[in-house]
């Protein structure tokens, strides 16, 4: 197992390093590197966690180390999906770093922590995990598209092209990006919390418990359907949803990462390391 | 006929004149039409010294590319031609001509092709002239073996500099800087309408650039309305009233405007209102005229962008700058293929020995054939093929490797020797 994870962070590294490389020198070969190699690191991630599951018959998130993981997988997995059927490559230099740092600092942490809970194996569980892992993936993404949106856009308004100007696709192409990856992750996000909700039912008797996590699930909820209305409706687009993309990507930040160890509540033992 | 003596390589010689040495009143004397060059070519190669010519005549550059046994008088021959026909006096002429002899010569030629020597580098309309100026030369017969590879090289050298270096990538003429913007505003300039304000040379450029790209509705605004129609008609397009252009804001993605007008054409109160009409979507604003048309502080407000003809100027300046530095990257290429060419053309030297060699072994063999097949009485023809067969194929693999070996030969020194060797060896010069 050590060995494989050895093998996902170099593999990761590389891929990081062929869009870095494709970045400067714009040569089409590295970022078909990066893809392959990025691929071939989610193969053996995949085969990790696959282990894992089929070892224990939990889903692995028993702990700090397995959601960050998971976590990684998700970018990779949305990612090589965007790349796949939106031809943007451009991503990749945020997704190839974003798995990379989730993995190396996993690979920091504790394996073990205790054993598993019975109720970690229901299909409710496992959906509303990876529903969700899915959404966050993409959310990120779309972050990461609103950034490169600001940076081309200063470009060409401020009149200084700069080193990324030639290197970052048109503006449209980077709105219309980032608009998909919203899309995609608000529907999984969804999906993920509408199966929390039945998964808390069938495992504490109700919906809802008032636990932080899922009002903070909610508010990031609210605010990316926020996004998308305006979106529709108005037609939020360009600046304003590149800027908006990022600041709703921070409050899920926190929802993912900083309500677990900030505040107390029934989702703190899968970050506990 | 065996040569009496090795016959040496004849020169290339190249004269010509072009932007940098010549002032545009100049050229425009000595510039050529098709019809003029057709009796140049025919004139020149009635001229002994000169085996083969080629005229190119642009409007930047006039040359005449020759290969001959006798440079200085060639040379002498084609400055008269020139200066007969611009009606200049020879010092006159000879103080902006320029003469580039053998590897000076051929370096002169890939570079010109490869665009490298053009007023803006990386212009693609150089190519298309050589290829022309030779197609002309060879209908008139005045190419031979040494031009045919020449200009067939030039032609590869220029693929290559083109494919391997950024020399052509980005717009350096300031429509063309305008529309590649765009195409990192918009994804696609398919379907986007295009709203023209006024008219002139930049502007009609750049919406014919627009509809290439198959871009949607063109309207023409112009204060004159028949010329607005005019303009129109030649793009396929709509004309409006000026007083409409107000009303075409939400509708318009690219606006290009080009008028005489002191005053500005669209105001940031017009354009503030139409946004959230627009849906945000994002609008593009191309100022060509002078004074500008379009108030710049329109770039300020959302999803807009605003370029005048300074900002596209910069672009087009970074982009000259770039070219240059790949400019360097196709001198190294022009280099390899120089250094290519020589071997080929020293290679040539060989030729007349190497012929002179199988000429003289053939005549001994089929004489012999000949001699022994009258000694057999009745031979069929087949029997007669058969045997012209087999010593045609006796004398190609006996002088298959002498002839590899001679055309190897890479230092000169070696070579003449080794030639001098060999047509003694077989007494080619017969005593």
């Amino acid at each position: 197992m050590e060995n494989l994870v050895s093998a996902v962070i170099s593999l990761y590294l590389l891929s990081t390093a062929c869009y870095l490389a494709y970045l400067f020198f714009q040569k089409d070969a590295l970022h078909h590197f990066g893809y392959y190699i990025l691929f071939a690191g989610l193969l053996c991630h995949s085969a990790i966690i696959i282990a894992v599951f089929v070892q224990t018959g939990a889903m692995p998130v028993r702990n700090l180390f397995e959601t960050l993981s998971l976590a990684a997988w998700a970018v990779a997995v949305v990612f090589l999906a965007v790349r796949h059927r939106f031809k943007l490559k451009i991503l990749g230099i945020f997704a190839a770093p974003a798995a990379l740092a989730l993995m190396v600092v996993a690979s920091r942490l504790p394996r073990h922590t205790g054993p598993a809970k019975d109720i970690f194996s229901s299909f409710w569980f496992v959906f509303h995990v990876v529903s969700v892992f899915v959404g966050d993936a993409a959310f990120a993404l779309a972050c990461g598209a609103g950034i490169l949106y600001l940076v081309q856009e200063r470009a060409i308004k401020n009149k200084s092209r700069g080193f990324f100007f030639r290197r970052l696709p048109s503006l449209e192409r980077l709105d219309a990006a980032g608009y998909t990856c919203i899309v995609v992750g608000f529907t999984f996000l969804t999906a993920g919390l509408i199966a929390g909700f039945i998964y808390a039912k069938s495992v504490w008797g109700r919906f809802w418990s008032w636990d932080p996590k899922e009002v903070w699930s909610a508010v990031t909820w609210l605010v990316y359907a926020a996004l998308l209305h305006e979106r529709l409706t108005v037609g939020w687009r360009g600046r304003r949803a590149a800027i908006f993309s990022i600041i709703a990507f921070a409050v899920l930040l926190f929802t993912f990462f900083g309500v677990n160890f900030l505040l107390k509540g029934h989702h703190g033992e899968f970050t506990r390391f | 006929m065996i040569p009496k003596t090795p016959d040496t390589i004849p020169e290339i010689l190249l004269v010509g004149l072009n932007h940098e040495t010549a002032p545009v009143e100049l050229r425009e004397c000595i510039a050529l039409s098709e019809t003029d060059a057709e009796k140049g070519l025919q004139d020149l190669g009635q001229v002994p010294d000169i085996r083969e010519a080629m005229l190119l005549s642009t409007c930047n550059r006039v040359e005449i590319l020759t290969v001959t046994g006798n440079p200085d008088a060639a040379a002498r021959h084609v400055k008269v031609f020139l200066s007969r026909f611009g009606g200049m006096a020879p010092p006159v002429l000879d103080a902006v001509l320029y003469t580039h002899r053998g590897d000076a010569a051929v370096r002169h030629v890939f570079r010109v092709a490869a665009s490298l020597d053009s007023m803006m580098v990386g212009e693609p309309q150089i190519l298309g002239q050589m290829k022309e100026a030779y197609r002309l030369a060879t209908v008139k017969k005045t190419t031979g073996v040494i031009l045919n590879r020449l200009l067939h090289r030039a032609f590869f050298v220029a693929k290559r500099v083109r494919s391997e270096t950024g020399i052509g990538d980005h717009a350096v003429s300031i429509s063309y800087a305008a529309i590649e913007l765009a195409k990192k505003i918009f994804e696609t300039l398919e379907g986007k309408k295009v709203l023209l304000i006024g008219a002139g040379e930049m502007a009609e450029i750049a919406v014919e650039h627009l509809v290439r790209n198959r871009s949607g509705t063109i309207f023409v605004a112009n204060r004159t309305f028949q010329r607005g129609l005019e303009l129109a008609r030649k793009f396929k397009g709509q004309a409006v009233r000026f007083e409409e252009i107000g009303g075409l804001l939400p509708v318009a993605d690219i606006i290009i405007s080009s008028t005489g007008s002191p005053d500005m054409v669209i105001r940031r109160d017009q354009v503030k209102g139409v946004i959230r009409a627009r849906k945000n979507r994002p609008l593009f604003f191309i100022d060509i005229a002078v004074p500008r048309d379009i108030d710049p502080s329109i770039n300020q407000l959302p999803n807009t962008y605003v370029y005048d003809i300074d900002d596209l100027k910069g672009i087009t300046e970074e982009n000259m700058a770039d070219r240059l530095r790949e400019a360097a990257k196709g001198e190294r290429i022009v280099d390899e293929a120089v250094a290519a060419f020589r071997r080929w053309y020293e290679s040539l030297e060989v030729v007349p020995t190497v012929v002179a060699l199988r000429s003289k072994i053939e005549r001994i063999v089929y004489a012999e054939i000949e001699k022994t097949l009258s000694g057999w009485g009745g031979t069929t023809d087949i029997q007669r093929q058969a045997l012209y067969r087999m010593a045609d194929a006796m004398v190609n693999k006996i002088l298959h490797d002498p002839t590899l070996y001679l055309k190897d030969l890479a230092r000169y020194d070696a070579k003449a020797v080794t030639l001098d060797i060999t047509r003694k060896l077989f007494n080619l010069d017969e005593k």
